[in-house]
């Protein structure tokens, strides 16, 4: 398994850069993750990534962005601008989380 | 008397009825099936009604003649579930109590969702296969087709039958060489997925095959705006795709009764549900089967053909006390029409995703391979649907457990399905 390292600390990774042990992300790593991904965290991206985060202990897996939209607060229109190359995946992968289990 | 009340007489609803009916004595418990319609559609044919090969008059049978003698069928819709007081309210402002609820009230199509699809062009320009309605008009609009730009659209997961779309591409791309004008139509399939489908070694083989048949492929577009007037599909990260003829696939939710009662459903309307014993999370005496069910298994009518021995054992467990039995894997299987006579076969299960080999044993029908006898395999499976899966018999050779003995198993095809690395980036 990949490890790589975010404010001085060592983390496991998949292939694509998603954590596969949420517990060992802190807050304090978001930032670092999201400038990897082109972005530069506002208060806003930040409502997603703790929603990502609520909703994975919830339920085991991160919402889709239609989910997403619906239960968020943010408009699916307005998650795209947040998150340009697709906000589900990028959103758990800056809060820490697996990447969202497609549907089938 | 204890009773059982069904919504929903659609797949899933017609064969627990008649499956719990044989289970179960005639004084161990009331059966009813709740449907606001009596009109039993044979979804399988749908895809195959715009290219003129299905009668759409033969896909609907009555509902209560799909049930047998000692189950009661009541038309009304459903206005809404009293968890707490085990009961369900009809629309037409009666009650009915329950012991047990079974909800099989499937999954609806949400057009009006998305920005403009049920808009300027609808019915139009701009349709869906995916309901009786819309698949004759297609009809008509297909054969009026002379050339142009076709697209065939999924506006985002979870849709019913996820292999549908795929097959509508291939049988389109058959239907236009059919008429001699292949050359003047250009096809495109736009998916929200990064690949054709949704496991990887089937998404390889149904990328290749599109690829074979001319047919573009358009991934990670996630629809926000269909424009029916100027015929252009917008995604939300703001790419487009011109069309002069669309064929959609429209978002997907549980009914709207859903969510008018407290506690049963999720974001989008569907039950969450064990996906082990099919028992709702919301209660202990609510099971659910078939598409409405929120568990990580295809929307699809085998689906609810293996749900329901597992089903129907498990209310029968759950009336006489006893632990309920984890016994269901999510195993699904479905028939691809590739066009030109022939079909591929795809099986898999939670744990497992489709591969190539046989089935259901080593000198069964070709899987993920083009074949005249999955076609023909396709063919007969209308008939079955009627005479086996609603009754609720079991098809020989074909139980609920997913078949392992004629696949063949990458190596690295397991847990989640994660794609098998070929190459390792040096």
């Amino acid at each position: 398994m990949p490890t790589t390292t975010y404010t001085g600390t060592e983390v496991t990774v998949n292939d694509e850069g998603f954590f596969t042990d949420p517990s060992q992300w802190r807050e304090d790593m978001a930032p670092q993750i999201a400038h990897g991904e082109g972005i530069e965290l506002t208060d806003r991206h930040w409502q997603v990534i703790k929603f990502m985060r609520h909703e994975y202990e919830a339920k085991g897996t991160g919402p889709t962005v239609r989910v997403l939209g619906k239960t968020s607060g943010v408009t699916v229109k307005e998650l795209y601008q947040l998150f340009p190359k697709g906000p589900a995946k990028t959103a758990a992968k800056i809060a820490g989380i697996p990447k969202p289990r497609g549907c089938i | 008397m204890r009773r059982i009340v069904i919504l929903g007489g659609g797949t899933g609803g017609t064969l627990i009825a008649n499956r719990l009916r044989r289970l179960l004595g005639p004084r161990a418990a009331e059966i009813v099936v709740v449907d606001a319609d009596d009109e039993h559609v044979y979804q399988p044919g749908l895809l195959f009604v715009p290219f003129g090969l299905t009668d759409p008059a033969g896909l609907t049978r009555p509902r209560h003649r799909q049930l047998r003698p000692g189950i009661a069928f009541r038309r009304a819709a459903v206005d809404r579930v009293d968890l707490e007081q085990d009961a369900v309210w009809l629309a037409d402002g009666t009650s009915l109590g329950y012991d047990v609820l079974v909800i099989a009230t499937g999954a609806r199509l949400i057009p009006e969702e998305t920005e403009g699809l049920a808009g300027p062009g609808w019915m139009d320009k701009v349709f869906t296969f995916y309901s009786l309605d819309g698949a004759v008009a297609l009809r008509s609009a297909l054969s009026r087709f002379d050339g142009g730009r076709l697209v065939v659209g999924v506006a985002d997961m979870p849709i019913k039958c996820p292999v549908a779309p795929l097959e509508f591409s291939f049988l389109a791309d058959w239907y236009f060489r059919q008429r001699k004008i292949r050359d003047r139509v250009e096809l495109t399939f736009v998916t929200p997925l990064d690949g054709a489908f949704t496991k990887p070694v089937a998404s390889r083989e149904l990328s290749g095959l599109l690829n074979d048949k001319g047919v573009d492929l358009v991934t990670e577009f996630n629809t926000g705006e269909v424009d029916g007037q100027a015929g252009r599909l917008i995604s939300y990260d703001g790419r487009e795709v011109g069309f002069d003829l669309a064929v959609m696939v429209p978002l997907h939710g549980g009914q709207a009764y859903v969510d008018r009662s407290p506690g049963l459903g999720d974001e989008l309307g569907f039950i969450p549900t064990d996906e082990r014993t099919l028992q709702s999370k919301a209660r202990p005496n609510v099971f659910v089967i078939g598409d409405a069910a929120g568990i990580p298994a295809s929307k699809a009518g085998s689906v609810a053909h293996f749900e329901g021995e597992i089903l129907a054992r498990n209310i029968s467990r759950y009336l006489a006390g006893e632990p309920l039995d984890a016994a269901f894997d999510g195993h699904t299987n479905c028939f691809i029409e590739t066009g030109f006579g022939k079909a591929l076969l795809i099986d898999f299960n939670y744990g497992t995703e489709p591969v190539t080999g046989r089935f259901p044993g080593r000198l069964g029908l070709p899987l993920l391979r083009q074949s005249r006898l999955n076609h023909a395999g396709k063919l007969a499976f209308g008939w079955l649907y009627w005479h086996v899966l609603l009754p609720g018999r079991e098809i020989p050779a074909v139980r609920s457990p997913m078949p392992t003995a004629g696949k063949h198993s990458p190596a690295s095809s397991g847990q989640g399905g994660s794609p098998p690395q070929t190459r390792k980036a040096r």
